[in-house]
């Protein structure tokens, strides 16, 4: 085990190069729904249970159902009002369940990026084939049922090893060369993108996923009131708006189809959904538009001055 | 290190669900219910009239809401016992001036110990399902079957000789089954349950005598979950119930017919200072047009009458 997972400098939040969005954009915004399959029984996982009950846990798995059944159409519908995209993290398994989601994402033109292949699949004790072996198997899923080469990943509920990011990377590559593999939603450290060390060095950036603003965290872990993850989603983006205007930022909302698409809490994200629409420099996008523009244009300039930085401070 | 091979292995990767017991279906593809009257939405709501015995076993977890401290653990019994005694009572007024029409989920053990309040509930007429034995008689896989299923008619016979009526509806015990349970309840004559909180709408799931009818519960929006659990306020919760009443008849108005299930309990909402905040939902939500309270029979029934099959 590593004191520091080694993906990245230390890289302060002043004086960086100025990160220039499409259009002048100051926060390149995007949706990134998690449609997800969690099986009622799989196999335990010896680091973490899927469940806290005996086979059936229905509490668990039945509410993650009805976000398959009712929350997925719901969502859709208020995305599709607000010009919104979504880049999904998906539980490739489904693309066998549940085609008919599949379908409706691919004719809005979703991004679909890999969440594994369950949500009750954890990467915990895998060696490194077996974990590579699942990636691959996830973004040939995608490919397949979709057409997309995968650009992104948020790991299966979270779980990660040490060569999570290098193998998906990796995998990306030869599938699919430069056009897959080469944006990762698995670190939290920035609200700017990040470029990311892998073993390969391959060009790889961190795109800001924001688990504050996960409508999981919010709900289930910190367990608040519809109105005030509404309230925080704004004021989220009004401080990100406002700090955009010297430097491009990133906000993401991340969401569940069981937990957003309630009846009772659907109202408070339309709302805030309107409020940042209704903004002008905003680019609504999609997950690999960001990091494809990243890449793109900032990339190199950020190298370099993350390197100038660590000198400077190491002089 | 490493894993399994079957930790690579999915068998159930298929089409639909990783089990049989129901159909995969997504709710926007089905054909739109009617309800009776024209109306758009169904408004259910469910009471929970529990005991939760002070000497509790907690197998194999102690129940979300019973006893916590050392026996005994005179605060939790007291306090549940509170809702059956004053909170129940203020819940029935509150019924008759918003013209409600609610369902009580009855533990089986408490219709054994409380004639009175089951002669009122009788009085009243409303619709009496079966919450169980009590709540500390915990459904569970890996529990005996032939004990699960003594179980299950202890409670159902017993709620049925009590209150002189065929017990139709089925609510577990903090929601908790084994894999038997649903088959073990539509041969004890249950006609649908509410433990699986997957839809917004009813569906047939399968049991080994025929189809049961799974009847939307949320658990999301239970007074316990939002208030006792997430230590929401009592505003928020009537604030939450309001826009879930707005949302679904917005949706119903061009997917057919919604239905607003209510999960609430007298000890919780029945307080002095909560019940007010029950009063103010049931007024909202009875106040809108097209709403049509109506017990968890009826509204199965009238769903059931547009299925084919």
């Amino acid at each position: 085990m590593k004191e520091d997972p080694g993906f990245y400098d230390y890289w302060p939040y002043q004086g960086r190069p100025k990160i220039r969005w499409p259009n002048g954009a100051r926060v390149a915004f995007w949706v990134a729904p998690n449609i997800e399959f969690y099986e009622l029984n799989p196999p335990k996982n010896p680091h973490r249970a899927a469940w806290p009950q005996p086979n059936p846990a229905l509490p668990g798995y039945s509410i993650r159902d009805y976000g398959n059944r009712v929350g997925h159409v719901r969502q859709m519908k208020v995305l599709d009002k607000y010009g919104i995209r979504g880049s999904i993290s998906l539980s490739t398994a489904l693309c066998a369940h549940h085609p008919e989601i599949i379908e409706l994402c691919k004719e809005r033109n979703w991004e679909f990026f890999s969440h594994g292949i369950y949500n009750t699949r954890y990467t915990y004790g895998m060696d490194e084939a077996q974990e590579r072996a699942m990636i691959r198997d996830s973004i040939e899923t995608i490919h397949r049922a979709t057409g997309q080469k995968c650009a992104g990943y948020l790991a299966p509920a979270l779980s990660h090893s040490e060569l999570t990011l290098d193998l998906f990377a990796e995998v990306g590559t030869e599938l699919f060369g430069d056009e897959a593999g080469f944006y990762t939603c698995d670190l939290f450290h920035d609200d700017q993108p990040t470029p990311i060390h892998l073993r390969s060095g391959k060009r790889f950036v961190s795109i800001p996923y924001s688990l504050e603003m996960n409508d999981t965290i919010a709900y289930v872990v910190n367990k608040i009131e519809p109105r005030r993850y509404g309230q925080q989603i704004r004021d989220c983006f009004d401080r990100l708006y406002a700090e955009g205007a010297e430097s491009g930022t990133v906000m993401c909302i991340p969401t569940h189809n069981y937990q957003v698409s309630c009846p009772h809490r659907l109202k408070a994200f339309e709302e805030a959904l309107e409020y940042i629409t209704g903004h002008s420099d905003v680019w609504v996008t999609t997950g690999r538009e960001i990091a494809r523009h990243y890449l793109d244009h900032c990339y190199e300039t950020a190298v370099a001055d993350i390197a100038a930085k660590q000198a400077g401070a190491a002089a | 290190m490493s894993l399994g091979p079957e930790h690579l292995e999915y068998p159930f990767r298929r089409y639909g669900m990783d089990h049989d017991r129901y159909a995969w279906s997504m709710l926007s593809e089905r054909k739109p219910v009617q309800w009776p009257g024209g109306a758009r939405l169904a408004v259910w709501v469910n009471v929970g009239l529990q005991f939760y015995p002070l000497n509790q076993q907690g197998k194999p977890f102690k129940v979300p809401g019973g006893m916590t401290m050392p026996y005994p653990d005179l605060r939790h019994y007291s306090l549940r016992d509170y809702g059956n005694r004053v909170g129940i009572y203020r819940f029935f007024k509150a019924f008759d001036r918003y013209g409600v029409k609610p369902s009580y989920a009855v533990s089986t053990r408490l219709a054994e110990r409380q004639p009175y309040l089951m002669a009122q509930l009788k009085e009243r007429g409303n619709e009496i399902l079966c919450h169980g034995y009590h709540q500390d008689a915990l459904h569970y896989g890996g529990q005996d079957a032939a004990e699960e299923a003594a179980l299950v008619n202890r409670a159902v016979e017993g709620l049925a000789q009590i209150t002189g009526r065929r017990i139709r509806g089925w609510l577990s015990p903090a929601r908790n089954e084994s894999a038997n349970t649903p088959d073990l309840l539509k041969a004890a004559g249950i006609d649908w349950f509410c433990d699986w909180v997957n839809d917004d709408m009813p569906y047939h799931f399968r049991t080994a005598g025929g189809p049961l009818i799974a009847m939307p519960l949320s658990t999301e929006i239970e007074d316990y979950f939002v208030i006792g659990q997430n230590l929401h306020s009592e505003a928020s919760w009537v604030e939450q119930v309001c826009d879930a009443c707005d949302l679904l008849l917005a949706e119903a108005a061009g997917q057919g017919g919604r239905i607003l299930a209510l999960s609430i309990h007298p000890w919780l909402l029945g307080q002095p200072h909560r019940i007010g905040k029950l009063e103010q939902a049931l007024e909202y939500v009875m106040g809108q047009p097209g709403v049509w309270s109506a017990s968890a029979s009826e509204i199965a029934d009238a769903w059931q009458a547009q299925q084919q099959g």
